[in-house]
């Protein structure tokens, strides 16, 4: 089910929102203008990824070294060992709909679940 | 200067250096042998979470693997054998076991231990082996005393203190991390442990330790004597260079064209430098071009607080808060040499410090 999210003017390219639903979601607009959604918590330790580095459709923790993958949710490298969650994205008349995944998600010890 | 040609590579120290000095050759398009050679005998392990989760026990061995089981880097593991010497005319590493390894390239990534206190009762914290022997040792709980009130002092305080440890931290400084922070900082961040009830002192030496078979107490330069059912000394970390020795040292053996060194053996202290560098080491053992380099960077955790710190900063530079509020232990401070930021401190604003960081990349550096 896409759920309305949030204007798309509200995030400016190269920029994220944190959509507080639970868990938090993560929604990244690119410099090239594409929209993406992944959970917002590093599967590492309780970081927010939309306060990342953002870097063409990767984001870096903002804590230790590992990137994800915008459009798999893939992680690069340790210390994150495991994938966060994408879920699907459409624009509809300038908001941001998001269609959350039905995996579990992976989150961190010690996070709140 | 690159080697004619590289066919076989060989790395020593099996930790995040090394690794990550495996996984840029193969990035690099290496398709030659990688032999890497290391002293201890586990797989890569992480080392910052040690002081922190670790010793309380949100993290577990198993959470500290650096390698996923499925990586297949096609690399020849060595684990538990320790490299000797070294002729950098050759190339030619000899290892503990007799054999002689030879390679066209050699990367030196063998690290540094921890600056010991040989005395009973005295922990340091560098390995695995180490930090499993101390968390053993905090499971009663006591009174601890740490010596050194650096990152691994401050980290180990904190943990010790979740464990509902009575803690005393002693500095022979008199504002502790003011070689990293600056003076100012330093006394902010140093709060932290105050603010959680363990105390620090400051401006006062370790003049002895009492106690025969057993840690009794840590005596100070000031006469002041603090009983201890624990000691921990976070008192800084030397190098592993000593198989270098007769080959004149590393500075003498990276002149040689076909031998490079990264990570904490170079002197550096940080995870980030340990992860990234290697590939810039590789680059130039290929003869290829070096990646863009990032402004250095390092983060902290104490007491639940997420220090954060970037850049070049030197004495004499200026500090300003940009945001925050030091009493609430959440700001982003920044430091400037004539105008243009040169490092940037956040505590607990994550945000923001990356926005800084990111843009310390742009300012140029000198090395
Ligand atoms: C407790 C602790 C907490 C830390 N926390 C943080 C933090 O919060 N943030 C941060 O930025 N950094 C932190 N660090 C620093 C970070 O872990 C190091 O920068 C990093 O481990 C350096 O990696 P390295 O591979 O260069 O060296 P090391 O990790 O020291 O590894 C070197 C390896 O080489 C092996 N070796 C040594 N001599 C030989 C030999 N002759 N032959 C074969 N093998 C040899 C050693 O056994 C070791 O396994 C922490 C370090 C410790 C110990
Ligand atoms: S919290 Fe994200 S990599 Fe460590």
């Amino acid at each position: 089910m896409l759920q309305p999210v949030c204007p798309l003017s509200e995030i400016p390219p190269g920029e994220a929102y944190r959509w507080e639903t639970d868990p938090p979601v993560a929604i990244f607009h690119t410099e090239d203008g594409e929209v993406f959604a992944i959970d917002d918590t590093c599967t590492h330790q309780d970081a927010s990824l939309a306060d990342g580095w953002l870097e063409g459709c990767e984001v870096e923790c903002p804590l230790h070294a590992s990137r994800f993958d915008l459009r798999t949710g893939r992680v690069d490298a340790p210390p994150a060992k495991l994938p966060v969650r994408a879920h699907r994205v459409e624009v509809a008349d300038g908001v941001v709909h998001v269609e959350l995944s039905k995996e579990p998600p992976n989150l961190p010890p010690g996070a709140k679940p | 200067m690159a080697v004619v040609c590289v066919e076989k590579v060989a790395i020593v120290g099996a930790s995040l250096a090394g690794l990550a000095a495996v996984r840029a050759l193969r990035r690099q398009s290496f398709a030659g042998e990688i032999v890497v050679v290391g002293a201890e005998p586990h797989r890569p392990y992480d080392r910052p979470p040690l002081s922190k989760d670790f010793l309380t026990g949100a993290v577990t061995t198993a959470g500290l693997a650096l390698s996923p089981d499925d990586e297949d880097l096609g690399a020849d593991w060595r684990l538990g054998v320790t490299a000797t010497g070294f002729d950098p005319r050759t190339r030619s590493v000899r290892l503990d076991t007799g054999e002689v390894l030879r390679a066209d390239g050699v990367v030196i990534a063998t690290g540094a231990r921890a600056r010991p206190i040989e005395h009973v009762g005295v922990h340091t914290l560098r390995t695995l082996d180490d930090a499993i022997v101390l968390r053993e040792a905090l499971r009663q709980t006591g009174r601890l005393v740490v010596i050194g009130a650096g990152f691994i002092g401050a980290e180990v305080a904190s943990s010790a203190r979740k464990l509902g440890w009575d803690v005393t931290v002693v500095e022979s400084l008199s504002t502790p991390l003011s070689g990293q922070l600056g003076t100012e900082m330093g006394e902010i961040v140093s709060r932290l442990h105050g603010d959680h009830g363990v105390r620090l002192l400051t401006g006062v030496p370790v003049s002895g330790l009492t106690g025969t078979d057993r840690i009794e107490a840590v005596q100070l330069a000031d006469g002041a004597r603090i009983e201890a059912d624990l000691v921990v000394a976070g008192i800084g970390a030397i190098p592993n260079v000593e198989w270098l020795a007769e080959a004149g040292g590393l500075a003498a053996v990276t002149s040689v064209p076909g031998v490079v060194a990264t990570g904490d053996v170079t002197g550096s202290q940080h995870w980030t430098f340990a992860v990234e560098h290697p590939a810039t080491a590789v680059a130039s053992l290929l003869g290829a071009d070096p990646p863009v380099a990032r402004a250095p960077y390092f983060w902290s955790d104490q007491y639940g607080v997420m220090i954060q710190f970037a850049g070049h900063r030197q004495p004499g530079d200026t500090v300003r808060i940009v945001e925050g509020d030091p009493e609430q232990r959440r700001f982003l401070a920044v430091y400037e040499r004539d105008g243009q930021p040169s490092a940037v401190l956040g505590l607990n604003q994550p945000k923001l410090f990356t926005r800084w960081r990111r843009q310390l990349r742009s300012v140029p550096q000198e090395a």
